[in-house]
């Protein structure tokens, strides 16, 4: 710590977005670290944070500090933060946002600040479509994803599917896209809104539609009381759900309602990520690493690798993460052009909750 | 527009309204108490619901309730968690008044003052709830702190009784949960209306409402007449909090924003500052909504809430059914 403030220090002085002369520098993550749903970035700022420590312990003169912004997962909260970080020089590049209306909504002022952002959770596939120039993930995008439940819903000969979404950036995205896929297995519908809590009416509807399936595109704060009351009101329909519900408050917010709901996810179930990631992580937070804690990592390792290969701009780190390529803990990472991870490197598995936890059931085929 | 589903389910849906406006009419009655009697409105008073579905989920923590208990079992943490929740949620409301309105009303401050501090209350509470507490005790290990372990998110708590179908009138099913909810506030209002209308308690609050100089005058202690009524509508809340937390088994420290604002509208609806507005406002508001979710999606319950709000205020500007608590006694 000492290292680093001594490093800021000396790049203090300088103008423009250069830093500290030599190795080491200082990024920024923001995402939703308190809030209805931090159970799901939580491992990301814990992955990267590990990166971040253990590259500091091995390379006394090279300090990096990672400084944290808890946005709540609300893009009003995000944005004054991309200003306070895009005006200050000393910050280098950016790791988030962690959900798709947050980073939707700062992704102009850091491409205009020049400043570099991976992402890795941020999942609504129009993200990369908009011409950003400094836009970048590690995670595969919903389009993928949705084809992904699509297969897993035919794998099933799912016949009567009731969607619902929560109207946000990233439920109401992912809800389009495999509406485009199902046809006519589609029973019906609804739109619910965030912090809602009573669902009566879209549980008749369920019933009405003698659903077998139910897709909820969104997070955990409405999907929990939304699979209780329905499993209260005796819908047997089986509950299917984007990476939104893999988080821990998920199975917990919904008691034994969540029992068997099955949650897909671009991220890669522990045990199967590389290197020693998965057990330094366990050993360090007593918990084994949930939903994008190596997305995370990688995020963060991006960086430390800009800063090892001498990188001390934005415009440098920027050029830099551009053209990364090489083998990461949750799948090798190459860019697009848009910003996407590579897609043939992407890989989608579906988990099954069994009591409080989520037991990795499969590799989803992509459609 | 489904027509064809909100007409061939009407049973249904009147039966899940019933039971949501029952909830919004118990918190309802709290801010219409404080302002049939004070002419304030108590912004706050969502939070006194939201610290007592903490008090009675911290209550069945301590028990050591798990899911789907026995009938003995669920009956006792029922009973217990009444109580303690309407000891949390009415000590929550006296506190309320006497740290934050009594010294304003010392003062004579202006209503805008008064209200500003309600809203400054409310997001303390929420605050204290979702950060403070949750740094104090989130990892100290007690049974308890497992309330606090997760910093402003969505907390479960176990079913205390399981929902099974109590009795079904053609399509139309009844759960033992919405019977208990509707029933049990049914009987808490009628209890809280004869305790105003017919005993000496509220025979004071009734003077206070109507003229609180006169009263002073015939000798009703205005100062206990108020504290009374910040403790019956707590305590009001902390019965609502105990159904809500039968019902739905979840909390937040946010939970008591939309449930509170949807209660206010209950009470203008049903015409604030009169207590049996609250409950035909409360009813009248559960089922809207559901017949407007039904109809449309659920996405536009609120705007279909508000919009009969403002239809029913264009015509009977003081509610249902009238304003003054004072005068509200047919």
């Amino acid at each position: 710590m000492f290292a680093a403030a001594g490093c800021q220090d000396s790049g203090g002085g300088n103008t423009g977005s250069t830093a500290a002369a030599g190795c080491g520098g200082k990024i920024a993550i923001f995402g939703a670290f308190t809030g209805d749903n931090a159970g799901l970035v939580i491992p990301s700022l814990n992955g990267a944070k590990l990166a971040i420590k253990q590259h500091n312990a091995a390379n006394a003169d090279c300090q990096i500090t990672l400084q944290e912004f808890d946005t709540q997962g609300d893009a009003a909260q995000a944005t004054p933060i991309a200003s306070q970080v895009a005006g200050d020089p000393s910050f280098l590049g950016v790791i988030g946002g962690h959900f798709s209306g947050e980073s939707d909504a700062t992704m102009p002022v850091y491409e205009a600040a020049g400043l570099a952002m991976v992402s890795p959770s941020a999942t609504r596939t129009d993200l990369t479509a908009k011409g950003n120039k400094s836009f970048f993930r590690v995670v595969g995008n919903d389009g993928t994803q949705a084809g992904a439940v699509s297969t897993y819903l035919k794998s099933q000969n799912a016949a009567k599917v009731f969607m619902i979404d929560d109207g946000s950036a990233y439920g109401a995205g992912i809800t389009a896209e495999l509406e485009k896929n199902l046809g006519t297995s589609l029973a019906g519908k609804d739109k619910i809104q965030e912090k809602q809590a009573q669902f009566d009416a879209t549980i008749s509807k369920i019933k009405a539609a003698q659903a077998d399936f139910v897709f909820y595109g969104g997070y955990t704060r409405e999907a929990a009381p939304l699979v209780r009351q329905m499993r209260a009101a005796g819908v047997q329909a089986k509950f299917v759900g984007p990476d939104g519900l893999y988080d821990p408050a998920f199975p917990q917010g919904a008691q034994s309602g969540a029992e068997g709901a099955i949650i897909t996810c671009p991220c890669l179930p522990a045990a199967k990520a590389g290197g020693t990631f998965s057990a330094d992580y366990e050993k360090e937070y007593k918990i084994a690493p949930g939903s994008y804690g190596a997305e995370g990592f990688d995020g963060a390792m991006i960086y430390i690798d800009a800063f090892k290969a001498g990188k001390k701009s934005r415009a440098d780190i920027l050029a830099f993460v551009k053209a990364y390529d090489k083998q990461g803990v949750s799948k090798y990472i190459k860019f697009a052009e848009n910003g996407d991870v590579d897609p043939t490197k992407v890989v989608i598995w579906s988990y099954q909750v069994k009591g409080t936890t989520f037991e990795p059931l499969q590799e989803l085929k992509l459609s | 527009m489904n027509f064809d589903e909100l007409i061939g389910q009407f049973g249904q849906h009147t039966v899940n309204g019933l039971s949501k406006g029952a909830i919004y009419a118990l918190i309802a009655l709290g801010y219409t108490l404080v302002y049939g009697v004070l002419r304030l409105i108590n912004f706050a008073h969502s939070e006194v619901f939201m610290v007592g579905t903490f008090a009675v989920f911290g209550t069945w923590t301590a028990m050591g309730l798990q899911n789907n208990p026995p009938l003995g079992t669920a009956i006792i943490a029922l009973v217990v968690g009444l109580i303690v929740g309407a000891v949390a949620s009415g000590g929550t409301a006296l506190a309320i008044e006497r740290v934050a309105y009594r010294p304003l009303r010392k003062k004579n401050a202006p209503p805008l003052v008064f209200l500003i501090t309600a809203i400054g209350v409310s997001l303390v509470l929420v605050e204290v709830f979702g950060v403070l507490l949750p740094k104090l005790f989130g990892d100290s290990g007690f049974t308890m702190s497992t309330l606090f372990s997760r910093p402003r998110q969505l907390l479960g708590m176990p079913t205390v009784l399981e929902h099974k179908n109590l009795f079904t009138i053609g399509d139309t099913s009844v759960t033992n949960v919405q019977a208990i909810v509707f029933v049990s506030a049914m009987l808490m209002m009628f209890a809280l209306d004869r305790f105003i209308n017919k005993t000496r308690y509220g025979r004071g609050v009734r003077a206070v409402a109507q003229n609180p100089e006169t009263a002073a005058l015939m000798g009703v202690n205005q100062e206990r007449v108020i504290m009374l009524i910040f403790v019956l509508g707590g305590a009001m809340a902390g019965a609502a909090a105990l159904l809500w937390n039968m019902r739905f088994g979840v909390t937040q420290n946010t939970i008591g924003f939309v449930l509170g604002l949807k209660a206010f509208t209950a009470a203008v609806l049903g015409g604030i500052g009169n207590l049996r507005g609250a409950l035909v406002g409360g009813l009248f508001l559960g089922l809207v909504e559901v017949y407007g979710a039904t109809l449309f999606s659920s996405q536009w319950e609120d705007v279909i809430a508000f919009v009969v709000l403002v239809v029913v205020l264009m015509f009977r500007p003081t509610g249902l059914l009238g304003e003054s608590l004072g005068r509200a006694r047919a």
